[in-house]
């Protein structure tokens, strides 16, 4: 069957915004966040309209159904990254709170001076300034896996950096800025043959295709929903039960507690330990919708969109004059970087946005890449499944306005 | 009407002879390019201006009773806001500055790419031009 992207696209009502201008959208900012489908929206509406209330908490109807379908999301997203029991999946504001909470929880408790943390120089600054802080407090030292030409990771390098004392090690399983897909299963076990832990950070990964965090071995995983059309501000930590279980909480408050007296408390069961406070239920249960609505579409169809977009991409703007493309790596997953000779990356999003067409031009979060590349900033082009190969063709087209206004 | 007014109002004619946004993209692009550069001993951390996305370095000082404003961006549009703002605010005095007003560039016809708002970095380029206008009268 054809991929029905004319369907697709008409669950995505954001698609067909114009600009200020009047310029049709094409949104390749995907890997910022990515776009909302109706069902999505209407999941949010839904809740609100008819479940809301406290969870865990209150005794009465709607206190029970909120209660029910938050474990209820909670279950089916254990089940969507393989975990082998809903307790070890613990529900956060995105990604940066999940590393947050793993560099605190465990990381504070577990390392001591002198003990390494590995982290690679292609990290988003939420997967490096974490660990920083856990540095500064404690005298870990963070080490970094190089980066080869090709934008893939000097796994040489880094099974050099395993014979230190590495305790932890926590890297992208897809890079924000130049589109690689490290080898995590590889990266999982040669960090376990030399008894470290492994953190996944999957912002970027699990938006593409599932992640089986039982098959993968990993220790933690983290990803944020809103890059897979689901809401802002929720995000999922899981874990290992067992090192769940002795890690000492992140925040105090509400809902985490077993007992509280007026010197000490006793913490809740997983997760609640972890979970402080009236947590995002709407964030929950909606990102259960999302999870169900990329399913129906299918991960497999999902990836070959993204990948025949990406690879179509790649292609076209290697024929650009002038335009330089950072990386070539064995996998790409949906974002490319590029830069244009004489320009600076803001000259050509500026230019390009009068055109309709969004990308991000920046250091994209990843300041320690841009030193590598050589480069203040890049432009970044990122797809998801709604994307299309005429909307590439639109931002190619874009580019020849750029070279004309700019003269080159 | 004051220095500041007549070259707000210079801006606002030069921009009058350009109709679409292609061509007053180029304008500004060419302001940019004929801006002199700014001499590499000022692009400290310090002349950094916060809140550009892109690289902004401004070094200002006072001569007699004027301020004189020298910037430089490594994005070639915002060079061009800042050549404007130069011509507009450098060698002025302080007084005038503080009062000037902002929102002219909505009279060049390109306030929807343009906008303060926007994260250009106009605004903050704004702000820091008037706040040492403003140190320099303390």
């Amino acid at each position: 069957m054809d991929y029905p992207i004319d369907t697709i696209r008409d669950d995505f009502p954001i698609l067909s915004a114009k600009t200020d201008s009047g310029a049709p959208m094409v949104y390749l900012d995907n890997a910022a966040t990515s776009q909302k489908p109706s069902v999505v929206v209407d999941a949010i509406r839904t809740y609100y309209e008819e479940t809301n209330a406290n969870v865990h908490r209150g005794m009465h109807h709607l206190a029970e159904k909120a209660t029910a379908e938050f474990e209820g999301a909670r279950e089916a997203i254990a089940a969507f990254v393989g975990a082998p029991d809903a307790r070890s999946v613990i529900f956060t504001r995105g990604t940066t709170e999940s590393i947050n909470l793993v560099a605190q929880a465990w990381g504070r408790k577990f390392l001591k001076a002198g003990d390494e943390v590995v982290l690679s120089i292609m990290e988003h600054h939420s997967n490096i300034v974490p660990w920083q802080m856990l540095a500064q407090a404690s005298g870990v030292r963070l080490k970094y896996i190089p980066m080869l030409d090709d934008g893939s990771l000097d796994l040489e390098a880094y099974r050099a950096l395993l014979q230190g004392p590495v305790k932890l090690v926590s890297v992208t399983h897809v890079s924000n800025a130049l589109g690689t897909v490290n080898p995590i299963a590889e990266i999982i076990s040669l960090a376990h043959e030399a008894g470290a832990r492994i953190l996944i950070d999957s912002a970027q990964g699990i938006p593409h295709g599932p992640v089986d965090v039982t098959a993968l071995d990993a220790d933690f995983l983290a990803f944020s929903a809103h890059k897979m059309c689901g809401p802002t501000g929720f995000g999922v930590l899981y874990g290992k039960e067992a090192l769940l279980e002795v890690m000492d909480p992140f925040l105090g408050g509400g809902e985490m507690i077993h007992t509280v007296g007026l010197e000490s408390s006793t913490w809740a069961d997983l997760p609640y330990k972890f979970e402080a406070g009236t947590p995002n239920i709407a964030g929950a249960i909606v990102t259960r919708t999302a999870i169900a609505y990329l399913q129906g579409i299918g991960f497999d169809a999902i990836e070959k969109q993204v990948h025949d977009v990406t690879d179509y991409a790649v292609k076209a703007l290697s024929r650009v004059e002038g335009l330089t493309l950072h990386g070539n790596p064995p996998e790409r997953g949906g974002a490319l970087a590029f830069n244009m000779e004489g320009l600076h990356p803001h000259d050509i999003s500026q230019i390009i946005n009068e055109e309709g067409i969004a990308i991000r031009a920046g250091h994209v979060c990843c300041q320690p890449l841009m030193e590598r590349l050589g480069r203040p900033a890049i432009a970044r082009a990122s797809f998801y499944f709604y994307n299309t190969v005429e909307e590439v063709d639109r931002l190619v087209a874009s580019l020849d306005t750029v070279k004309k206004i700019f003269r080159i | 009407m004051n220095d500041i007014q007549a070259a707000q109002q210079e801006i606002i004619d030069d921009f009058a002879l350009f109709d679409d946004w292609q061509d007053k993209y180029a304008h500004i692009i060419d302001l940019g390019r004929s801006l002199e550069p700014l001499d590499e001993i000022h692009k400290t951390e310090t002349n950094k201006v916060k809140g550009c996305q892109s690289q902004v370095w401004m070094y200002s000082c006072t001569e007699e009773d004027r301020m004189v404003y020298k910037a430089e961006s490594d994005a070639l549009i915002v060079n061009g806001l800042v050549a404007i703002l130069i011509r507009i605010y450098s060698g002025r005095q302080a007084t005038d500055i503080v009062e000037a007003s902002n929102d002219f560039f909505a009279q060049v016809g390109l306030d929807k790419h343009l906008s303060m708002n926007r994260t250009n970095g106009l605004f903050s380029m704004m702000k820091e031009i008037k706040q040492r206008a403003a140190t320099s009268l303390a």
